[in-house]
């Protein structure tokens, strides 16, 4: 017996949550297997559209502006602008008061950890007394044991960039902590249980402890900035009792990997895909399918690799968002590129050389790599026609975009993976009706 | 006892220095580091690093600290016995890093050649590591033992001598051993050429909890499976965690010929217990390369993952009721969750009318093994517990429910409610309309 469902998504990242999500939204029952962890936990929790159009040189005013410039096997030109918006709309009301930046189309300016300047649709709302639009003066805050976060090296690069407001960054002792390899999720721990820690009058907790720490090096700015560590399960708290104890707005610099802003985004998905009744199999990958009978473009079931044992999966519809070349959902051998799972066709030069342009800054050809697809975003054969009636595929398995270059991988991963969720979960009712 | 109760336990296993365990020793894991591209996703995961400011994590354990290795004889830092072997980092790495198998070698080697055998902490980590061998004494006398493991003054002895924590109370032994009760039962009551299975009940479910290993043996003949109980040693957990690879080497190599038999005689291993499974499945093949290792680690399974694929049982328990349970809390194990395994309890709950479970969160109980019961590591244990617990007293629900026997003690230590199995729900739902069987 095959463990039986109506929608299996193969793949947890940004783009298979958002399917499973989408598929979940008709009533039919949705599973979504997963391996290993998803990029979510290195990405910067913002939620990128298009930030750079190829056409352009400077960042993107408005992403949608700039659709009509893109190629039109580019991801956003099969899905089309509407269902970008609907894909948003559809993030806003899964991340309520989590995120902001839904009040305009407009790309809001993001200032980062290494002091630039970053384009994105959506950001947390622990993000947003930061933005670089406000003209309000900034005060970056790092910590001695906290090499990733440079605040003074970050507040010159905003001064250089020219930001409408005074900033200054700080370096300050993170309170409890010593060991200079310290995990954020040890600092963002310390914060939500807010641990009492031994100084000179006696015990104190972290949080009046660093509220402390903080405190001289205020000179009047209006706002301070902290890395992405203010606790995890209890941010908004952590964050207010700061604001609070230093009487100014407190806000968060998106950090490099490992990333507290991605891993609370995940756990945002994971706890509305609970909500909304998907079951979720992780830490075990789907290696290979099977088709039905005689119909050689329709699958039957999957199966999935426990150490050596091998369990059927079936469904009547599938979306694959294993990632790409980093979620290991494309992978490369010296000859060709190819999509282990199902063998989908992936366009890509023969000659092995031609991947690769020679300058580190110029657009490289392997970074487009993935598989093309129609519009309802079936994979495509070498002859253009749907490998599979029952395979939709989204996120950076597809093909045909540069979501570094562009800065529109998360925009991707949720428009994409909504249009492939919504037919899938559609294409299940036509199968039962 | 019997030889069948006790197939390892001759005089050759007693205490004695350990001996270097070769295959670990040669095992070459560098390759494995460079793997690692330093994206500490790994890191993030682990619940010691998160509250031990002592322990620098998974990343330097694992891969950087073989990386060390290769450049000069580095020693192996002693940090690697703070991990708890969750083998959290492992499911979690992106790049297939073997960080367990990494761990699991370290500390072996760590244990091997840095740590005196005449230290309190060595003789202490045997004893925890082989619990199975004072779980056979207990069960000969198990009101005396329970009576004198509960008395305050072992609890305090336990921690002066032995560093065993005065915290917690040991686990209660049962009256009458599940095997005891397998052989008064007259062993299988279904004989089925076609549709066989070997039950590895481990050392919980033997001594402690012989209600679980019933309720297998019944849900499965139920199902007309024909249940063999072959001999068995320990799966090698708890000695994997103490560095005591010699220990597990023996215990393993008992497993997989018991195991491998069993095959032969066209059974397919089940197991009660996630970590009992886990080890069988992914750390023997990891460490060890017996003869029939690989195919007893595929042939393994979960109880119920095995009846999910093999038996129609959502279809069974369709309409089906149970009584006499309230709701849930459900904690998936760690290496539950390893396996793939952490969804599929809440799911089959879900089919059953009448009771429900409610799934708190995906943190770590804090325990693992022998881990929480060290007095140095009590603390360290319940501060990764605390998510756990402000869970389990949140959810609409009384009791607990947990396929881990350590987890379940933690679950218990740490709210007081009574912890149940997912199998005796089954058996329960299985059975609401006939008297339950002796
Ligand atoms: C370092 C980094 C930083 C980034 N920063 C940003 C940013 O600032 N802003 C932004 O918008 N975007 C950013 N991105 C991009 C964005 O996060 C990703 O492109 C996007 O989220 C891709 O998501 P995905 O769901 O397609 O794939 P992934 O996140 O790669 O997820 C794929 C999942 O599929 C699983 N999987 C793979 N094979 C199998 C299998 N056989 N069976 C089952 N499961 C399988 C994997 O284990 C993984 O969990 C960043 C990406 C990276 C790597
Ligand atoms: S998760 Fe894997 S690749 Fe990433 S740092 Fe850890 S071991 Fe290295
Ligand atoms: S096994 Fe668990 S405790 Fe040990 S390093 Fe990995 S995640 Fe941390």
């Amino acid at each position: 017996m095959a463990i039986e469902d109506d929608v299996l998504v193969i793949g947890g990242g940004l783009a298979g949550a958002t399917a499973a999500l989408a598929a979940a939204e008709r009533d039919v029952r949705v599973r979504l297997v997963t391996y290993k962890q998803s990029t979510l936990r290195h990405a910067s929790g913002l939620i990128d559209v298009l930030g750079y159009a190829p056409t352009d040189d400077g960042p993107l005013t408005n992403p949608y502006d700039a659709l009509e410039s893109l190629p039109d096997s580019h991801p956003y030109r099969l899905v089309g602008e509407a269902a970008i918006r609907k894909a948003l709309a559809f993030f806003d009301e899964l991340a309520g008061a989590a995120y902001a930046g839904s009040h305009t189309d407009a790309n809001a300016l993001v200032p980062t950890a290494a002091g630039t300047i970053k384009p994105t649709a959506r950001y947390p709302t622990a993000t947003a007394p930061g933005l670089a639009s406000d003209r309000r003066d900034v005060l970056l805050v790092g910590f001695e044991t906290l090499p990733g976060f440079d605040a003074p090296l970050a507040a010159a690069h905003l001064e250089a960039a020219g930001v409408p407001f005074d900033v200054r960054g700080a370096t300050c002792s993170f309170p409890g902590i010593r060991r200079d390899d310290a995990k954020v999720t040890r600092y963002a721990h310390l914060l939500d249980v807010d641990e009492a820690i031994a100084v000179d009058a006696g015990e104190i907790g972290v949080r009046a402890a660093l509220i402390e720490a903080v405190e001289g090096h205020l000179e009047g700015e209006a706002r301070v900035g902290f890395p992405a560590l203010l606790g995890d399960e209890h941010a908004d708290e952590v964050r207010t009792d700061l604001a609070d104890g230093l009487g100014v707005d407190v806000f968060e610099v998106p950090m490099g990997p490992p990333s507290l802003p991605g891993i609370r985004l995940e756990d945002l998905l994971y706890d509305a895909l609970e909500d909304a009744g998907v079951r979720v199999t992780s830490g075990v990958p789907v290696v290979e399918y099977e088709t039905a009978g005689a119909s050689e473009d329709r699958i039957d079931h999957v199966v999935v690799d426990r150490n050596g044992a091998q369990v059927p999966h079936r469904a009547t519809q599938y979306v694959l968002a294993t990632g790409g070349l980093v979620g290991k959902g494309v992978q490369s051998e010296r000859q060709r590129v190819y999509e282990p799972i199902f063998d989908c066709h992936v366009s890509h030069a023969d000659d092995r050389y031609e991947w690769f342009v020679d300058g580190v800054f110029d657009e490289q050809p392997y970074a487009r790599f993935g598989l093309s697809a129609d519009g309802e975003l079936r994979p495509l054969d070498a002859d253009g026609k749907p490998e599979f009636r029952n395979l939709r595929a989204a996120g950076s398995v597809l093909g045909g975009y540069d979501y570094a270059a562009e800065k529109s991988g998360s925009g991707v991963s949720l428009a994409t993976g909504y249009v492939a969720g919504t037919h899938a979960g559609e294409a299940v009712d036509e199968v039962i009706r | 006892m019997s030889d069948a109760d006790n197939p390892t336990d001759d005089a050759s296993d007693e205490f004695e220095p350990i001996q270097v365990f070769p295959e670990a020793e040669e095992m070459d894991l560098r390759p494995g580091a460079d793997n690692c591209y330093k994206c500490s996703t790994c890191d993030t995961n682990c619940p010691v690093a998160e509250v031990d400011d002592e322990f620098p994590g998974p990343k330097f354990q694992g891969p950087e600290q073989w990386r060390l290795k290769r450049q000069d004889d580095h020693d192996i830092d002693e940090s690697v016995m703070k991990c708890s072997n969750c083998m959290r980092c492992d499911s979690a790495c992106p790049s297939s890093v073997p960080l367990s198998q990494m761990h699991n070698t370290a500390r072996g080697e760590y244990v091997e050649n840095h740590m005196s055998k005449f230290s309190r902490e060595y003789v202490r980590n045997r004893i925890l590591a082989n619990y199975r061998r004072l779980a056979p004494l207990a069960a000969t006398f198990p009101r005396t033992a329970n009576f004198v493991m509960g008395l305050s003054i072992t609890r305090w002895l336990g921690e002066k001598t032995l560093g065993i924590t005065s915290e917690r109370e040991f686990p209660a032994f049962a009256t009458e051993t599940f095997r005891d009760w397998w052989r008064k039962r007259g062993g299988a009551k279904v004989q089925n050429e076609d549709q066989k299975i070997a039950y590895f009940h481990g050392c919980y479910s033997n001594y402690n909890t012989p209600e679980v290993a019933k309720a297998l043996v019944r849900v499965y003949e139920h199902f007309g499976y024909e249940v063999l109980v072959p001999p068995q040693s320990c799966s090698g957990t708890p000695m994997f965690a103490n560095g005591m690879l010699e220990d597990a080497r023996r215990a393993a190599e008992t497993n997989v010929r018991e195991l491998a038999a069993a095959l032969e005689d066209g059974a397919d291993v089940i197991a009660s217990c996630s970590s009992c499974s886990m080890s069988i499945r992914q750390e023997y093949p990891e460490l060890f390369d017996f003869e029939d290792t690989e195919d007893v680690a595929a042939n393994t399974w979960d109880a119920l993952e095995y009846l999910r694929v093999h038996e129609d049982l959502e279809g069974e328990l369709e309409g089906a009721s149970v009584e006499g349970f309230d709701d849930f809390a459900y904690h998936a194990p760690c290496h539950a969750r390893n396996q793939g395994l952490d969804g599929q309890t809440v799911e089959l709950l879900d089919v059953i009318d009448g009771v429900d479970a409610h799934d708190v969160g995906d943190s770590c109980s804090g325990i693992s093994g022998t881990y929480g019961w060290k007095a140095e590591n009590y603390e360290t244990s319940m501060k990764i517990g605390e998510e756990m617990f402000d869970h389990m007293d949140t959810a609409d629900a009384e009791t607990g429910l947990t396929e881990c026997p350590t987890c379940s003690m933690q679950m218990e230590h740490g709210t007081g409610y009574e912890i149940r199995h997912p199998l005796e729900v089954l058996e329960a739902a299985l059975f609401s309309d006939r008297p339950e069987t002796a």
